[in-house]
């Protein structure tokens, strides 16, 4: 027993730990945008001066005392728009985010493990996923069944989460060949154990990676989907909606489509910071091994 | 690996790159099929009565079934796809129920328009992001090279529809007004023709692909440059530019082909977007028309097309990828 904690402490590496990526300035910038993003959409409701959905004036009004982003083409008021259009957005674009990364995941590791027809299997099948665009399969189906926001959650995961399984299984085959994965299989650890204590923690930091850029990319597809139509439905206020409402009235009343445009810029930017940041921090590591 | 001769190992190279690819191309039938099901069966799915819709409230039981029948509608499904695959493989894609025109001429106009967009977008695309991505790595780490890295950043996170209307408000609404803020073209014309309704439609696409594009030729380049051989060509004495467009930019070429068939697959797949903002007459914009007005012939032969250039341009950039992958395999082994 003393022996095989010995040889285990020899040779399992380090997991890159989640305070080097925290170490990354990009990775902490991201988190911290992220945080401060969605406590504005949770109190923002609450900071609205007027009702979003009722018209407080003449459409495309200019900033003033009353209004301080003017109004929108129905005459709403845009700043109480922008403060709660991102109700939607912040538990939809997260959860598909999550949900995506945890499945592809969960895939990845258990098609890289058992290898040989299951992973050939599970792989074909993804890549069948991977070859219809995700836009275009949730225009069809959101027009099949309306936009209904769990539908458009679980499109987003059908869209994003075969590309998380390529990568992590990529980040997770050379894993295989590593003592410490081969010593817990010579003592008979079950393959379950092993995905989770020595395959998973290894893989961190391409799931941190991934995790951010799904982020911003759910941002991305859910945004563009209420901006041609296909996602949140008016009158409710959402940050796309508002861009497509308004983007005819750029000229008389800019603020009506940039202020949303603004908010869906941090809120991407949020995510890929903390991709970037992670990626560094592999690249770094690798450099030195 | 141990290669016997020269020549063999040519063909086991070939071979290699050629068997896998092989393999792809069925399973992308198979796949190309079950994508032309599920199109099939979700158009039918479509809430709403076809009949009902063409004639309007006005329409007896009679003429309704009268127009069934002469539509197919009251033909078993299985039957109803087999003859509408038959039908697009003879090119007999159908009529729209909208407003009686050929499927097929729609969709001819439709692709002219959106495979110009994407090709204009690809070829300023290329040269540019190589610049770009030399020019970064040159000034590595200095301001250029992070002001670069942050731009491709966002330029990458967000999305489309937003780079396109910055876009508008800086040169067609708010700020200039120098070019025009939706794409109009009239059906049957060229778009060569009205070159500034293509401007704001193709940089919208361009930012993005070449922020892509040239963060991979600035590591390629900065990969290269770090090599032995240029090491010794510089100590040689060798002029810089001359080190750049002999050896450096060569290599950098190749990481980005199979990446540039990846863009240009992204572009084609997020076409609906950007058509639908600028209101550009392509693919996309008529299959958004479509879905609307419930045309499921158009919306069918839509998808499809979409799909299949997708699914092709993805091939394309995996078998260039795997050529790469068995060219510096095999340079190794003989290294």
């Amino acid at each position: 027993m003393e022996l095989t904690v010995v040889l285990r402490r020899r040779f399992r590496p380090r997991p890159v730990g989640w305070w080097r990526l925290w170490a990354s300035v990009q990775v902490r910038w991201g988190v911290v945008l992220l945080v401060a993003m969605t406590a504005l959409i949770a109190i923002g409701p609450l900071l609205a001066p007027y009702d979003p959905a009722a018209p407080v004036g003449r459409p495309y009004v200019s900033p003033s005392a009353d209004a301080w982003l003017g109004t929108d083409n129905l005459g709403r008021d845009v700043l109480s728009r922008v403060l709660c259009g991102g109700v939607y957005l912040a538990w939809m674009a997260p959860i598909s985010a999550l949900l995506s990364v945890t499945i592809g995941t969960a895939i990845a590791l258990v098609a890289a493990y058992r290898g040989g027809w299951v992973d050939l299997a599970l792989m074909r099948s993804l890549d069948v996923l991977l070859a219809f665009p995700g836009v275009l399969l949730t225009l069809l189906c959101v027009s099949v069944f309306g936009p209904q926001p769990l539908l458009l959650v679980g499109l987003i995961v059908l869209t994003l989460m075969p590309g998380v399984a390529r990568v992590i299984r990529g980040a997770a085959l050379p894993l295989l060949n590593r003592e410490y994965v081969l010593w817990a299989k010579a003592v008979g650890t079950p393959g379950l154990v092993i995905i989770l204590r020595e395959l998973l923690p290894n893989v961190s930091s391409p799931l941190l990676v991934e995790l951010g850029l799904r982020l911003s990319w759910s941002v991305g597809i859910l945004s563009s989907m209420s901006f041609i139509g296909y996602g949140i439905q008016p009158p409710a206020a959402d940050w796309g909606l508002m861009v497509s409402e308004n983007g005819s009235g750029l000229g008389a009343q800019p603020f009506a489509a940039l202020a949303p445009i603004v908010m869906i810029v941090f809120y991407t930017i949020g995510g890929s910071l903390i991709a970037e940041g992670a990626a560094r921090v592999i690249a770094r590591t690798e450099g030195k091994a | 690996m141990s290669v016997d001769s020269p020549n063999d190992s040519a063909v086991i190279g070939v071979l290699a790159w050629a068997w896998p690819l092989l393999g792809r191309l069925m399973q992308g039938v198979l796949t190309l099929l079950a994508v032309s099901l599920l199109i099939f069966l979700a158009a039918r799915a479509l809430p709403g009565d076809v009949a009902n819709m063409i004639l309007g409230q006005s329409a007896t039981q009679d003429q309704l079934a009268a127009l069934r029948t002469q539509l197919g509608l009251d033909q078993p499904l299985w039957w109803q796809y087999l003859t509408w695959l038959g039908g697009i493989l003879h090119g007999d894609w159908g009529v729209s129920l909208a407003n009686g025109q050929p499927v097929a001429e729609i969709l001819t106009l439709g692709v002219r328009n959106s495979a110009t967009l994407s090709g204009v977008a690809l070829a300023v695309m290329l040269p540019l992001s190589l610049l770009v991505g030399v020019i970064a790595a040159q000034f590595r780490d200095g301001f250029v090279d992070r002001l670069f890295l942050g731009m491709s950043m966002v330029a990458n996170a967000v999305p489309d529809f937003v780079t396109g209307t910055v876009l508008v408000a800086l040169f067609a609404t708010t700020v200039l007004h120098v070019l025009p803020a939706v794409s109009f073209i009239p059906p049957g014309d060229s778009p060569f023709s009205y070159p500034d309704a293509l401007v704001l439609p193709a940089i919208t696409v361009i930012i993005p692909g070449v922020m892509y594009l040239a963060r991979l030729v600035r590591v390629a380049v900065i990969d290269v440059m770090a090599t032995e051989y240029i090491q010794t060509a510089i100590l040689k004495g060798m002029s810089p530019s001359r080190i750049l467009f002999r050896h450096a930019l060569p290599n950098a070429v190749a990481p980005i082909i199979p990446a540039a068939s990846l863009v240009a697959a992204f572009t084609v797949g997020g076409v609906v977007v950007v058509e639908y903002l600028f209101a550009y007459p392509g693919i996309g914009s008529a299959l958004v028309d479509a879905v609307t007005n419930r045309d499921l012939p158009v919306i069918q032969a839509n998808v499809l097309v979409i799909a299949s250039a997708y699914f092709i341009l993805n091939l394309i950039a995996d078998a260039l990828a795997q050529r790469d992958d068995a060219s510096t395999q095999q340079g190794r082994s003989q290294a």
